[in-house]
């Protein structure tokens, strides 16, 4: 692994996309504007949710924003990196160039996982970055060492679960060809983790903590930010971050043995 | 004689956008889950009692939901995405010498699609009864045959403006974009996620003079036989289509003048 390599890359990588996609500059401000909208929505079904009863799961309408500011800035890093790449490799296997991935002196998972960047996700991840500063002025959160640590730590291994989650399900795509569903299927899953997960009944709790960790993506960290949070929660956390990086990542190489080429 | 040409069409397409669907049964099984959202909004409401404050029981509010459901399975339109793709891939040219409006396959494309996504839709109100058994209800005759109708009437709503924005593409690339804007609003306003009579004031004062609840909660009250107003309601539907109609054909008239084959 030959870091400074793959950093060279990475910038080639970040000058095409970025070169390709402000072709459409008009299409950047529909995305911001859709990506406001649909945060003013949310917080609209909240508001409505708090309209008569002032906890919902035991949150209050300004420590749930968090959960929202946090959905906004996971799904702007999805958006930028984790739709457009993941999507791709629908395609690549259908017209069979992912042989042409898979011969670059390079590794294929970091080719596959970076090529692309959206950058009108990056507008959303600073709406969310904007409301997270809010909360933190709202709820009266002071920031010291510790709380910065520990909140960095569980919002990179969110990104880490929902990367995995993404890289899982389109590296099926080796056996069905066409998993474009298969995606939207876990778009909606995800949705849920725009509320706090003890709104939900005891059942779908566990669903979505076991099976799907979707409580993992948004709950702990927001609990973080308040100081609610027991420390096995965040020890958890990073052990099932780890757990998903590296079977997805084992996945992936597995799969590859079952890829032939288009057509064979 | 001209009737009957337009049956055999219409029946041909049909025919053959159905055979052509049911290569892709998974797929459309896995769309039909993904329109599971409601029943996790109906989880958060009575999980917290939050349907009290507005008056309605937990079993009307489950067959509320469960009726918002089938109504979001026989309305999804995607015409936008198709004609994008058509339209970009230069397959529109061949249509267009066709004697027979393009948008005529797509809509029975999703008359098909909808065919072939009703046993999904109906095995998982199945599984809904099985959780809430208390829920299950038979809506009489003439109330289903009305709820089929303003289904329908709400799917054609959403086909126009869906075309209206495919026309669109005559003049920018990426269409698709404008209609993810458009669908946040359709998402937040028509009651998918929160019935409309739960909805503040200050919102429900206006929101009835757009189409917006038309489209999923009218019909879904309908059937799960919430008090709503029956003839208003269709009223309204109709109204909007004969709005969005001309505008259709005029924009439709209009970009086909513009529109140049690729290379031209």
């Amino acid at each position: 692994m030959n870091l400074r390599k793959y950093l060279k890359v990475y910038k080639k990588f970040l000058h095409t996309s970025l070169a390709s996609e402000l072709e459409y500059k008009a299409n950047i401000l529909v995305d911001l504007i859709t990506a406001i909208l649909s945060l003013v929505g949310s917080i609209f079904l909240l508001s409505i949710f708090f309209q008569n009863s002032g906890y919902i799961g035991g949150w209050k309408f300004e420590q749930a924003l968090i959960i929202q500011a946090i959905y906004t800035i996971l799904n702007g890093i999805t958006n930028t990196w984790f739709n457009p790449n993941l999507t791709e490799i629908v395609k690549h296997i259908r017209e069979g160039t992912l042989d042409f991935v898979l011969l670059k002196p390079i590794d294929s998972q970091f080719f596959i996982s970076l090529k692309k960047l959206n950058p009108s996700g990056f507008l959303e991840i600073m709406v969310g970055i904007f409301l997270l500063f809010f909360c933190i002025r709202i709820n009266q959160i002071n920031l010291n060492l510790s709380f910065l640590t520990l909140s960095f730590i569980t919002i990179s291994c969110s990104i880490c679960i929902l990367y995995s989650l993404w890289f899982f399900i389109s590296t099926t795509t080796i056996w069905f060809v066409k998993t474009w569903n298969a995606i939207e299927v876990l778009r909606s899953f995800l949705y849920i983790g725009r509320f706090p997960l003890n709104s939900f009944s005891f059942s779908l709790r566990i669903f979505f903590s076991v099976f799907i960790p979707i409580a993992f993506i948004t709950t702990i960290p927001s609990e973080v930010f308040l100081g609610l949070s027991q420390l096995w929660k965040i020890l958890l956390e990073v052990i099932v971050a780890s757990v998903f990086l590296i079977t997805s990542r084992k996945f992936w190489l597995f799969a590859l043995k079952f890829y032939s080429s288009a057509s064979s | 004689m001209i009737s009957n040409l337009i049956n055999r069409k219409i029946f041909t397409l049909l025919k053959v956008q159905y055979s052509n669907m049911l290569e892709y049964r998974v797929e459309i099984a896995l769309w039909a889950i993904s329109g599971i959202i409601p029943f996790f909004m109906l989880n958060i409401w009575t999980n917290n009692n939050l349907n009290e404050s507005i008056n309605i029981s937990d079993i009307l509010l489950s067959r509320y939901f469960l009726c918002a459901f089938f109504v979001r399975q026989f309305s999804v339109v995607w015409v936008v995405f198709s004609f994008e793709e058509d339209s970009l891939m230069g397959k529109v040219s061949p249509y267009l010498i066709q004697p027979l409006n393009p948008f005529f396959r797509y809509f029975a494309q999703h008359l098909a699609e909808q065919i072939t996504r009703f046993p999904f839709a109906l095995i998982i109100a199945f599984f809904f009864f099985i959780f809430n058994p208390e829920s299950i209800w038979i809506p009489n005759l003439g109330i289903l045959l009305l709820s089929i109708v303003s289904t329908f009437l709400s799917f054609l709503i959403q086909f126009l403006i869906q075309s209206i924005v495919a026309c669109l593409c005559f003049w920018t690339e990426k269409a698709s974009s404008i209609e993810r804007l458009l669908f946040i609003p359709t998402l937040f306003l028509s009651g998918l996620l929160a019935p409309v009579v739960s909805f503040p004031a200050f919102v429900k004062s206006w929101i009835y003079l757009t189409p917006f609840p038309y489209l999923i909660d009218f019909p879904a009250n309908l059937l799960s036989g919430n008090e709503t107003n029956i003839s208003g309601g269709l009223g309204m539907q109709i109204l909007w289509i004969f709005l969005l109609f001309p505008l259709f054909k005029k924009i439709w008239s209009e970009g086909t003048k513009k529109y140049t084959a690729m290379g031209s």
